[in-house]
Parts: structure tokens; sequence; C-alpha cells
């Protein structure tokens, strides 16, 4: 009989864990990417900054170059604290604001024209954001459209699938432009890019495929959640960061993570990921989370689902045979 | 209802298996467990549905009992066009 499923399951000794991740680190850079240093994208939230902790307390702040990357959607918030995060690390750092170049790509325009073929009355000084529903009361996974007129008042509208599409697919742009930026840098650096996903959205797939998903190290990709919080705390990085609501920072409406992705907020993701990892019942997660079996049976069904459904996202390009002289 | 399963089995077929019609599971099989369908392939069958039979799919109907296998979706169109 296992132990009572608890949120103790995540503690994580973070000084060992810091130093085993350091170590990859280094042995990464030198014996397999040959890269002298390494580039992070900092968005102010607890992911980056703890990936920013890890390569200085791994590197040193001389080998660890910071980009602040906002555009016109970005909270104030973002940029504000990857400054002061940067500053506390001592890391060189730069701030590129990439709205003109999405500007000049059409993320804007593609966007605003695809929420205009739902609510036609939409322009300047609206704002928008897209929820998921459905997954969770036991229906199919779908996405509702929440606009804001100038005034404050809200319409909430399930997105037919191309404008969904649309719209997912301008965005991306943020995520895709961000990273051409880091690797501008890396190679005049001759740095390795950071990935900076934790478990829950490396495994659940929330990240964009050459964008954000796109880098040549990982070093949280393996941590839940909640131990990358610890991890930052262990760090004593600011305060801000540390209480950093987790958000996309990618729609004009403040949108969390669970709105936009996941079942439950994610220290619920954490424990139920966790949980179905360690082959626990949905029975278990139940009584952890205090919901109902079937709830849980739930959540542990969208998880597979959404591994289903991203797959290709971790995927290399297909080929028809393998090339064997290319060494992976 | 035949004639619905006809039309939505040749709409899956070309549509999600680009023809590969060997590989439609049965009317009785799930889309979901049979990988036919992901999220986006339920919500491009709904635009479809909704646009081939003048239905309106409400929010609450998209369900795997109305939507799951092509038996549960050509019953669905029916009642929906008999309502």
């Amino acid at each position: 009989m296992s132990a009572a499923l608890s949120p103790d399951v995540l503690t994580l000794e973070c000084a060992v864990e810091a130093d085993r991740i350091a170590a990859w680190m280094r042995e990464t850079l030198v014996s397999r990417l040959r890269k002298r240093g390494v580039v992070v994208a900092m968005s102010g939230g607890i992911d980056s900054s703890a990936c920013a902790a890890l390569a200085v307390h791994a590197l040193g702040p001389k080998k660890v170059f910071g980009l602040l990357l906002p555009e016109r959607d970005s909270s104030g918030f973002s940029t504000a604290r990857g400054r002061q995060l940067a500053e506390h690390l001592g890391i060189a750092y730069e701030t590129h604001d990439i709205a003109p170049a999405l500007e000049g790509l059409g993320c804007y325009r593609q966007r605003d024209e695809a929420i205009r073929r739902v609510v036609p009355e939409y322009g300047p000084g609206w704002k928008n954001k897209i929820v998921i529903a459905g997954g969770t009361e036991g229906g199919i996974n779908f996405f509702r459209l929440v606009v804001e007129d100038p005034q404050g008042h809200r319409q909430e509208l399930r997105l037919p699938v191309a404008e969904y599409l649309q719209i997912v697919a301008a965005t991306n742009y943020k995520q895709r432009v961000r990273k051409t930026v880091e690797y501008f840098h890396a190679d005049r650096l001759n740095y390795a890019v950071i990935g900076t996903p934790n478990r829950l959205e490396y495994d659940q797939g929330f990240f964009v495929k050459n964008g954000d998903g796109s880098a040549d190290l990982k070093p949280i990709a393996h941590l839940y959640k909640t131990q990358v919080y610890a991890m930052a705390r262990h760090f004593g990085l600011p305060a801000e960061i540390c209480a950093a609501v987790p958000t996309t920072d990618t729609y004009t409406l403040p949108q969390g993570q669970d709105e936009f992705y996941f079942a439950l907020p994610y220290a619920q993701m954490d424990l139920a990921l966790w949980a179905l990892n360690h082959g626990r019942s949905a029975a278990e997660l139940a009584e952890a989370l205090k919901i109902t079996a079937a709830q849980a049976q739930r959540v542990y069904d969208d998880i597979e689902n959404k591994r289903r459904t991203t797959h290709y996202l971790h995927a290399r390009p297909e080929l028809i045979e393998p090339i064997a002289s290319v060494r992976h | 209802m035949e004639n619905i399963k006809t039309q939505v089995r040749k709409y899956i077929e070309d549509n999600f298996l680009l023809g590969a019609g060997t590989r439609m599971p049965g009317d009785d099989d799930s889309f979901i467990e049979h990988h036919v369908l992901d999220s986006t392939g339920f919500l491009e069958l709904v635009a479809h549905l909704e646009g081939t039979y003048a239905i309106k799919i409400a929010d609450q109907e998209m369900v795997p009992e109305n939507l799951e296998t092509l038996n549960r979706v050509a019953a669905f169109v029916a009642r929906k066009r008999g309502a």
C-alpha cells in the first residue's frame, strides 16, 4: 500500500538538484553543444527566472546573456520583473521590443481579422483572450473567445474552428519571433539557447513548435512547476518573481494558464500528473484534491488526450528512412 | 439516417484519413481511441455538420455521447434535423 497522496511527494532537495542540473549543463555545453555560454529569454515568470538562476549557478554571470522581449500585448510587469531579475543575477541583458516585427508580419492584423469575423464590432481599445471549455465537464474540448470593449463590457462566444486556428496561428508568431531573436544572439555570441518549459508544459505540449519549444537545452523539463517555485525560492530570487501567477502573457486580457490549457490550477495539475506517472488511481487523486473520482478520472483522461494530441510537437521531422550518418 | 452516415463517413475518410478508407474504424468504434479525431478534429467535424446540415450545435451538445462514433454522429444529426 502506497503512502497517502499529498503535495509532499513534490518536495525537492533544491541544493542537490541545482548542483546536478549545473553539472549537466556544463557537460552538455562542452561535450555535446560546444558552446561558450547560454542565452535565456526572461519573461519575468517563474520558469525562465529559475532557468536563468540555474544557468548562473552553472556557468557564472558572465556566460549568461538575458533577453527581454516584450510586444504590444505584454504586461508591463513582465519587462519590469525581467529587468529586476537580470540585475539581481548580475548578467548582461538587452531589451528588444518585438512589436514592430510582429506588426510587419501581420500578427496583430491576422488575429484581429479572425476576431472580427466572430465579433464584427471588435476594434481599437478592445481586449481579448481565449479560454478552454468542455474537457473537464466530460465533454469535448473547445475554445471560447472572450472580448472586452473599452467600456469594460465583456462578451464570450464559442470560437469556430477556422477562427480559433487563425487566432492561435497569429499569436504563435510571438513565440517564434522571440526564438528568432534568441538565436541571433546565440549565433553572435556562440552561445546555446535555453528552453524554459517545466515538466507540466513539456509533458502536456504547452509550447509552440519552433517557438518557445525550440532550444538547445531544457534544464527544468523534468521539474514539476511546484518544484520550479521551490528552486526559485532556493536561489533567493526577488519576491515578485517567486509570487508570480502563471500567465500566458500572450493575449490582451489577463489569462491564466489553467484557463487556456490546463484542467486545474498548476499545484493541483502537478499532483495529478505525478499521481498518473506513479500509477496512483483516480480515487487516490480524488481524495488528495477533494474532488470526485469521476472528476479525477476526467483529469487523467485530459492529460492522456493532450499527450496524444501534442505528440507531434516533440517529434523531429519525419524521414522515409533513418540516415545513419546523422547522430542525434 | 443511413444517408447521413454515408456522407459523414465519406467526409471523415476524405478529410481526416486523406482517403485511406481502410483505416476507418467500425461504426460503433471511438474516433478518439482509434486516433481518427483529436480536439481540433472534433471542432472541424462540428463546423462541417453545422454547415452541411444547417444545424446549430450547442456547447452542451459537444459531448462524446453525440460525437464519439459514426453511429452516434449520424443519430445526433438526424435528431437535430428532426427537432
